[in-house]
């Protein structure tokens, strides 16, 4: 297939992705938020919420104070931002525009009533409520999306990249989630915070969606360490670092078949998932999960250039 | 049912009121369908293609760049014995059309007959050199062409324009269709009506066909696109998608020691034919326009050796200008020593002193038009215009007479169509679309039908508010 073609896959996806992501990211900042007095830690959630989605710099240039009024607004519907949620819808439907011959009908049917509807919303006059609802709209755009795309595409290198595309994006986020929040999961430290902490925990749950999940999985009261466990190595979790490597590493490895040679991007998305698979939580926080962390989001950012130098240009 | 004006050609009633035969079920349908299920269906149709994002640009319009080409539901139906007569008129026009192009570019017969006048070669800006003596695959430069035809009486097609670039609306013809049988399978039933969803077949024949001798036995084609903020772009993917091929941006493809490539998740391939959607100037910067982004550097020395055929070729703008329109009864008879089987509509050339001072003495009854204007743009209705619009217009014919022709105020068939009044006449033309291959012309029965929504209206642009029709020819 065209490389632009594959690269509008892959983006569109990632797009939708990191609109979720925001989206998710928002939410918990207004749950945390809404706490009382002392509940809450003593940093700054907006803060916090602008350095998960990682555009600090850009957001100071801008606004005088991190807060509901000034997140919000950036991160939902800046057209200055270039990755606000509206933006990455916007950018996402210019994507599946350009691609619709590689599209099914319904991914198209999904991206594009998606915004329609994202017009709907006046970013100026919208009140808590409808801006709830609004979170609503972009997790359910991203959930159809990604159905659509699950129960209609081909499997061939369209679907492969659509679901790369995806899964960088994905495993990007969760680690910025835990960039931003590691001193919080440190077992050590965790005496630190108090039990006040575990809102933040919970909070942590909550912009992964993973709060259900979380109990399923360890049947425990929510403990950061296993907490961190369930976003790195945990293999049930889909939204872990070893999940989306696993599957990172299946679709490169079905791209390689499918093409007859392999490259950068496989070997390197290997090497991380065998990191991944081997690893043990004890081992991270005595290494450091701060380092650990900074690692991966280096390694991941690596992973996506290599696709693209590999395949997209 | 409002009664037909008595001034027009109408498609369903003659002049005594009585219903023409090809539209006999079809009247008696509308007689009895009740008005709310006719506009139940037609928001259903607004619905499915704002969906699907049936939508074309408008330019310079910045506040919706999307917009929808309104439908009409009521068919435009033509019988078996009209369509015939009109593809045969057609497959001769395009012919002619590309003997023209030919001798225009090598021997110059036509120039040495001294049927037209030099300046309409030469002195015309889309005159190519590069093309001068430049052999094209299977020497044809129009494989698609859609010829804009309206009727005024029961017995003539006259032929309003050549599109013989880019010519667009083909989607439309196709989608027009797969919504009415979407929307009213009944009336399939009772009207023979002939397929036309085999034109992407036909087209990618065609195409395949003109692929140049040394491409390999399944040769590669794709479809060229300036872009999603084309105004057709719609039409590109949605042309794409049918024909099974890739579209492609001019950087997408690459030149390689003289031959084509398009960049792949596989790595470089031959590219052998392109359907290209973007205008000659903007399709190489190194042999037209140095600030184009849309073309690839170096496609012209490729096309030049051979490598790559374009579709159409480069340079077919000496063919349809609206100057050039004016001569095509006598290239015709030039070329295939046969009398047009379509009409000409009458032509005065501004360039030619006589006429200019026709057209200034009557122009409140003429349509003036720019020789190479295009899309319902620069054109004056004499009739329909004010004082100063017409004062004003004919000013900048006066000061360039050479850029416009002028033609009489065409009484342009009716159709019976659905507005807010309920159902009236409406003004249509029809556009045709014809593909020429090396081994023959294809011709999907039917074309796009352009209608003037506003009453009265002559204008069918869809940029200047016109809206389309499905349009059946019955075959029997």
């Amino acid at each position: 297939m065209l490389s632009r073609t594959a690269s509008n896959l892959y983006w569109l996806s990632r797009y939708v992705e990191r609109a979720e992501c925001l989206a998710r990211i928002l939410d918990a900042t207004y749950r945390l938020s809404a706490l009382p007095q002392g509940y809450g830690s003593t940093t700054n959630e907006w803060d916090s919420a602008i350095a998960t989605a990682g555009c600090v710099i850009s957001f100071k240039e801008k606004y005088e104070e991190a807060n509901e009024r000034t997140v919000t607004e950036y991160l939902a519907f800046s057209t200055d931002n270039p990755s606000s949620i509206r933006n990455c819808l916007e950018i996402a439907r210019t994507n599946a525009r350009s691609v619709r011959t590689a599209l099914t009908t319904e991914m198209w049917d999904a991206i594009n009533s998606a915004w329609h509807e994202l017009h709907h919303y006046d970013p100026k006059r919208i009140t808590r409520e409808e801006f709830t609802r609004f979170l609503n709209f972009v997790t359910e755009t991203s959930v159809r999306f990604d159905g659509t795309s699950f129960r209609t595409m081909l499997r061939n290198d369209a679907y492969w990249f659509s679901r790369l595309g995806f899964l960088v994006e994905r495993a990007d986020a969760t680690a910025r989630i835990l960039d931003v929040k590691y001193h919080v999961l440190l077992p050590r430290e965790a005496q630190v915070g108090g039990p006040l902490d575990y809102f933040q925990w919970a909070s942590i749950l909550r912009s992964v969606s993973a709060r259900t999940s979380y109990h399923w999985v360890y049947r425990d009261s929510v403990k950061p360490w296993l907490v961190a466990d369930l976003l790195i190595l945990n293999r049930q979790m889909p939204r872990s670092l070893a999940s989306c490597y696993e599957n990172i590493n299946r679709y490169l490895d079905d791209l390689a078949q499918f093409y007859g040679r392999q490259g950068q991007a496989q070997r390197l998305a290997r090497s991380i998932t065998n990191k991944l698979e081997n690893g043990k939580m004890e081992d991270i926080f005595q290494s450091g999960l701060h380092e650990f962390i900074t690692q991966f989001l280096i390694d991941n950012n690596r992973v996506g250039n290599a696709i693209g130098d590999q395949y997209l240009i | 049912m409002s009664s037909r004006s008595p001034d027009f050609f109408d498609e369903m009633r003659a002049s005594d009121g009585s219903i023409r035969p090809a539209y006999r079920q079809l009247a008696h349908w509308l007689d009895t369908v009740p008005k709310d299920v006719l506009d139940y269906r037609r928001k259903e149709a607004e619905f499915i293609f704002r969906r699907i994002g049936i939508t074309f640009a408008v330019y310079g319009d910045a506040a919706s760049t999307e917009r929808l080409i309104p439908f009409d539901i009521i068919p435009r139906i033509l019988n078996r014995g009209e369509w015939q007569k009109l593809s045969r008129g057609l497959e001769q026009r395009v012919k002619a059309l590309n003997m023209y192009l030919s001798d225009a570019y090598h021997k110059r017969e036509i120039l040495r007959a001294g049927i037209v006048p030099e300046e309409l070669i030469y002195g015309n800006p889309v005159f190519r050199p590069e093309m001068n003596g430049q052999a094209v695959p299977h020497d044809i430069y129009v494989m698609i062409a859609g010829i804009d035809v309206v009727r005024v009486d029961p017995d003539n097609f006259y032929v309003l324009e050549d599109n013989a670039r880019v010519p667009s609306g083909v989607s439309y013809m196709l989608e027009n269709r797969e919504i009415m049988l979407r929307l009213f399978p009944e009336l399939f039933i009772d009207h023979p009506v002939a397929p036309v969803d085999n034109y992407a077949d036909e087209l990618l024949a065609t195409l395949k066909s003109v692929a140049p001798n040394n491409s390999s036995g399944d040769p590669t084609v794709v479809l060229m696109t300036p872009g999603i903020y084309n105004s057709a772009y719609y039409e590109h993917s949605f042309l794409a998608d049918k024909l099974g091929c890739e579209l492609v941006e001019g950087r997408d493809m690459f030149v390689k020691g003289d031959m084509l490539y398009m960049r792949t998740t596989e790595g470089p391939k031959r590219v052998d034919v392109i359907y290209r959607r973007v205008d000659d100037d903007f399709i190489d910067p190194l042999s037209f326009r140095p600030d184009s982004m849309l073309g690839v550097p170096g496609l012209m020395s490729v096309y030049q050796a051979g490598n790559v055929t374009l579709a159409n070729a480069v340079g077919t703008g000496i063919a349809d200008d609206k100057a050039v329109y004016s001569y095509m009864p006598d290239i015709i008879k030039f070329y295939l020593g046969e009398e047009p089987i379509l009409k000409n509509v009458d032509t005065w050339r501004c360039r030619e002193p006589d006429h200019l001072k026709y057209v200034l003495d009557n122009i409140e009854k003429l349509v003036v038009k720019e020789v190479h204007g295009s899309g319902g743009y620069g054109m004056l209705i004499g009739p329909a215009a004010d004082k100063k619009t017409i004062e004003n217009f004919a000013a900048k014919v006066k000061a360039a007479p050479e850029g416009f022709i002028a033609q009489p105020t065409l009484a342009l068939s009716t159709c019976p169509t659905f507005v807010e009044e309920g159902i009236a006449p409406r003004h249509v033309d029809l556009r045709p679309f014809v593909l020429t291959g090396r081994d023959r012309t294809r011709i999907v029965p039917g074309g796009l039908t352009r209608v003037a929504l506003s009453k009265g209206s002559l204008v069918v642009n869809s940029s200047q508010g016109g809206g389309t029709k499905d349009t059946w020819v019955l075959d029997r």
